[in-house]
């Protein structure tokens, strides 16, 4: 085992200990507390990333996931009064329908993966996720898609504007 | 480089240590589970979204890897597409709790029971 092996269980195992303290945090319920342990996971799973060789996608998903999207979160979790949330109690009957089902749902996943063994007679990964290969890839054969998500985002911009307006008809 | 060079025929897929695809599909697979168990049991709009980002980000893990494991790159492309949509979803629906909350003066998924603003 070298230092990436090392490295995967370590990012691995943040990745889903924050993921765990995000939905169900034993010292708190503050929704401040889940946005920065969902903030943990996306840099830890950017750490996955980088061993994978997504060396683009790791920096997109800290600039564009743990910059911008969280600051939105936060920006959001201070505009609304929450304070109430902590008084709350966690429904015995949807946590246990909850657990039955999502464990089923587990147990299913695993039992694919294991009976289907996706990794075998795969060939050595050679594949480096480098910007100029990428950026290669998305401006010649994936140029449409790429105008069409620039409209995207104009279109929620534009959503977003007329929905933050103070009387929203 | 040299860390994944066993990844390709392993027979006993799971009890080899080196990460290979699976032990990532695994990782991706338990972190969805989370997320979903976040939709399903918290009643919190704000932390129900959380969780649906948590679950977005499972769905990347499993392509990049598929991507990396399968010298293919249009898997990451995917990826970048999704982190795309990914934010400008995140920008509505969050201007929509806003305006729910302007309404009616709650983020909590129970007071929420009337189809009528």
């Amino acid at each position: 085992m070298g230092l990436p092996d090392i490295l995967f269980y370590v990012f691995a195992f943040l990745t889903l200990l924050c993921g765990v303290l995000v939905i169900a945090n034993p010292f708190s319920r503050n929704p401040v507390t889940s946005a920065m342990f969902l903030v943990l996971t996306i840099i830890s799973m950017a750490g996955l990333f980088v061993l994978l060789h997504a060396f683009f996608l790791a920096a997109v998903q800290i600039l564009v996931y743990a910059g911008a999207v969280m600051v939105l979160f936060l920006f959001v979790i201070m505009l609304l009064d929450l304070k109430e949330e902590e008084r709350r109690r966690v429904k015995k009957f949807g946590l246990v329908a909850g657990l039955v089902s999502v464990g089923a749902i587990v147990t299913i996943f695993l039992k694919v993966l294991l009976a289907s063994k996706p990794g075998a007679d795969l060939p050595v990964p050679m594949l480096e996720g480098e910007p100029a290969a990428l950026g290669k890839l998305l401006f010649t054969q994936y140029l449409l898609p790429f105008e069409v998500v620039s409209v995207l985002l104009l279109v929620a911009m534009v959503g977003v504007i007329l929905l933050s307006k103070k009387d929203l008809k | 480089m040299e860390y994944c060079k066993n990844a390709g025929p392993i027979t006993p897929s799971l009890r080899c240590m080196t990460p290979g695809l699976e032990h990532y599909l695994v990782v991706s697979a338990l972190l969805f589970c989370l997320g979903l168990l976040g939709v399903v049991t918290r009643r919190n709009l704000l932390v129900m979204y959380m969780s649906l980002e948590l679950m977005l980000n499972a769905a990347n893990l499993a392509l990049v890897s598929f991507s990396r494991f399968n010298n293919n790159l249009n898997g990451q492309i995917l990826v970048f597409f999704i982190i795309t949509v990914a934010a400008a979803e995140v920008a509505v629906g969050l201007a929509l709790i806003v305006a729910l909350y302007r309404k009616r003066q709650t983020a909590h998924v129970e007071d929420l029971t009337t189809m009528k603003l």
